[in-house]
């Protein structure tokens, strides 16, 4: 296969560089593990932030971004993110993204927490699923080629520039290549590391980073990995911000409310964290609206019927907090391209520093629509000066082939849970030298022994435990490289919380720079 | 807690129907599937995503009916669990959408010119809300009967997502022409569809109003003109 710009990944930031990518006229490619439209964007509930309103500005935007970032954001970054907002959002509304409305008509807006005005653009709480689904009927309508169930494998390079990558075609087990002038990583993030601690779909495993990383991209703040404070307690199912934008309260055993709920993520997250020390904590819906949680909270409402059969409305919620959102990711510059000449990034595998330390709800499905439109320009005017080369699959393949002979009786859904309680309890909400080191020593010792760790099912049609296996091998590879950053940063910001080293340190006022197993 | 699960490995030529026990305590059908996989047999196939009813990946057919994985709540023994029917099978539980998806770019599923000068409002958000919902799951083309017999209708979810587009406010070129064949005239209008859609959307009744704004735009039934010859003009 050979197209101009290869996109790897299906979710939003695919699929809006993809029809920007199109605009400038090349042949575009999609190339995703799943089916278009199961990405994880649709799962945001929440809302996408734009200064919209009377009283809100994008100044204040760009303050509540930098002030939750722990200055840790890049501020012309932040002030571009903010200022191209309401132009994102006008450019959904012209494809048909179903916002809701106010009574009189205008794009309904929602307060969430760290914001200083209703500044979350929703519908209901379906607002990531809405905004991929149109993506996708417009990618359709552009007719822009989408390859589905295929597993990258690596990121080709030939003299420090990019050529291609080859990936896994799931139904054969065969390795294909895509051949390319420029490639856009956006794979979503990597909090599923966290496993049945994390709210992400199964797919978010890194993949795309630690391709890219191992092509010698640099990654960077990948400690920084943000808890959502309120997942449903047994099934880490999220409940949107939204519940406590609207006014519900987090209470103990007693059904006393222990912090302000309206905080950012990382503050109320730690809060809860200490607060489960003592009693089980919940979140209480029940003084809100009856109407108001239907109208708006649909998904909660039957998510929590189904996993605790609870009635919302008259029950209290049981939760904890859960891994969410990677804020760290492939280091990008102002035109979303890697170190790597040819190789860009965008969506949650991306970090265009505008996060930092914590990010702001609402910024996340507002990076992916503004940072796709730049990622396409900047793929596509780089593509253009570009030739295509040719690549094998060798390497690729006989890394496949080696894998169907590992012999050895280690369960893989034994250590994926291993590895998620280990990284949930030390490498999560509060962290520390000796727990951290602890984990590393543990992943050393797994990645030393991924070869035991052998399919049980060697056929090679649709053969998940393969995909399975090589996730996992992801997740150990990029374990480490977080374990590694988190020890690296020693003191307390945003969503990194050291219990050693409780106080913020200037020292510490820029990112995490990890390339080729050295800090930069 | 047993589950009896059709098991399908192409190059095994293993085709059967499999019994399984659960021992632990799990509530969605996809916990139960995932223990399976994780401690009996991990060669078993499925597909997942967000286990919160909104990807749209991990429908099945139990006892007869499609339906989510994540969000059916197991109860008792004697559960059947089967792929989707109607679509091509890949392994297991695992069916090839590609057909499927395709039929929302044959009936041209998108915005296609917007109307600069319409606002929206409230109301008109409300119009075509509950078709907004949509998660390609499949179940309604694995329970339609025309689907089953025409693989070149339209089907269930593409039509409902046509009805999105035609039935906003913003689109100034409501595509109806390219539903006329194999599309919504072919619906038997049986209402299975609705049955099985986890987010309570009704094709059928999405198809119905694509037939009235049709007849409204000048077209007519075309069986009804190939069964009555020539009437259809003298409405």
């Amino acid at each position: 296969m050979q197209y101009d710009i290869l996109i790897i990944g299906a979710g939003a930031s695919a699929l809006s560089s993809a029809l920007f990518a199109k605009q400038e006229g090349l042949s575009v490619a999609l190339v995703t593990k799943e089916f278009p439209t199961r990405a994880q964007t649709s799962m945001a509930q929440g809302g996408i932030n734009a200064a919209l309103g009377k009283d809100d500005t994008i100044e204040l935007h760009i303050e509540d971004t930098l002030k939750s970032s722990h200055a840790l954001a890049d501020e012309k970054m932040v002030q571009h993110l903010c200022q191209s907002a309401p132009e994102a959002i006008k450019w959904l509304d012209s494809i048909g993204v179903c916002f809701s409305r106010t009574p009189d008509g205008e794009i309904a807006q929602r307060k969430l927490g760290g914001a200083k005005h209703p500044r979350a653009c929703y519908a209901q709480d379906y607002t990531g699923l809405k905004i991929l689904h149109t993506l996708y009927d417009q990618v359709n309508k552009e007719n822009i080629d989408i390859f589905n169930q295929r597993f990258l494998l690596d990121i080709i390079t030939k003299e420090q520039k990019v050529i291609g990558a080859t990936f896994l075609n799931m139904r054969n087990s065969q390795v294909e290549t895509f051949s390319a002038k420029s490639v856009i990583v956006a794979t979503g993030g990597y909090a599923k590391i966290y496993g049945k601690h994390s709210t992400n779909s199964k797919s978010s495993t890194g993949d795309g980073l630690v391709a890219a990383y191992k092509a010698g991209a640099i990654l960077s703040n990948l400690e920084f990995v943000q808890f959502h404070p309120t997942a449903l307690k047994n099934s880490s199912i999220l409940i949107s911000e939204s519940a406590r934008g609207a006014g519900g309260y987090l209470v103990d055993n007693n059904g006393e409310r222990f912090c302000d709920e309206l905080r950012p993520r990382d503050e109320v997250s730690r809060a809860i964290y200490e607060q489960m020390k003592k009693s089980d904590v919940f979140l209480d819906l029940r003084h809100l609206d009856k109407e108001f949680i239907e109208e708006s909270l649909p998904q909660e409402q039957k998510l929590a019927k189904l996993y605790e059969d609870i009635d919302l409305t008259q029950e209290l919620i049981p939760i904890k907090p859960a891994a969410h959102y990677s804020m760290g990711g492939i280091e990008v510059d102002a035109n979303s391209q890697t170190n790597i000449e040819g190789l860009f990034s965008v969506g949650e595998c991306a970090n265009h520093n505008v996060h930092g330390a914590n990010r702001l709800g609402g910024n996340s499905l507002l990076e992916l629509i503004v940072f796709g439109k730049d990622v396409a320009k900047g793929a596509a005017s780089y593509a253009k000066a570009q030739e295509f080369q040719t690549l094998d699959t060798k390497e690729s393949q006989q890394k496949i082939d080696a894998i169907f002979q590992y012999e050895g009786g280690i369960n893989l859904y034994d250590m994926k849970d291993l590895v998620a309680d280990l990284f949930y309890k030390n490498v999560g909400i509060l962290r520390k030298e000796s727990e951290l080191q602890e984990a590393l020593d543990a992943l050393k010792n797994i990645q030393n022994n991924l070869s035991k760790i052998a399919l049980q099912d060697k056929t090679k049609e649709f053969n998940q435990e393969l995909v399975e296996l090589l996730e996992f091998h992801n997740m150990v590879e990029l374990a480490q490289l977080i374990v590694l950053s988190a020890l690296k940063r020693k003191e307390s910001r945003g969503a990194h919380y050291r219990a050693d080293y409780l106080e913020e340190n200037k020292e510490f006022s820029k990112p995490t720079r990890i390339y080729r197993g050295e800090f930069l | 807690m047993k589950l009896k699960i059709q098991r399908y490995i192409k190059e095994k030529e293993f085709n059967t129907l499999i019994e399984y026990d659960v021992e632990k305590k799990v509530t969605t059908l996809l916990e139960a599937l995932e223990y399976i996989k994780q401690t009996k047999d991990s060669s078993l196939a499925f597909e997942s995503g967000c286990r919160s009813g909104v990807c749209g990946s991990c429908s099945v057919q139990v006892d007869g009916k499609a339906t989510l994985a994540c969000s059916h709540k197991l109860q008792e023994d004697a559960v059947v669990v089967e792929p989707l029917k109607n679509m091509p099978l890949i392994r297991d539980l695992v069916v090839d959408m590609t057909q499927a998806y395709q039929t929302t770019k044959k009936a041209q599923a998108w915005l296609h010119l917007l109307d600069k000068e319409t606002k929206i409002t409230d109301e008109d958000e409300h119009i075509n809300r509950v078709q907004s919902d949509c998660i390609l799951c499949g179940s309604c083309y694995s329970a339609c009967p025309v689907f089953a017999v025409n693989k070149n209708f339209l089907g269930p979810f593409a039509l409902t997502r046509s009805w999105k587009y035609v039935a906003d406010k913003r689109e100034a070129q409501p595509a109806v022409d390219v539903l006329q064949t194999d599309g919504i005239w072919d619906c038997t209008l049986c209402n299975e569809c609705t049955m099985v859609c986890p987010q309570e959307i009704s094709s059928k009744a999405d198809i119905e109003k694509l037939r009235s704004k049709s007849a409204m735009m000048g077209y007519s039934d075309p069986n009804f003109a190939a069964n009555f010859g020539g009437f259809e003009l003298s409405f």
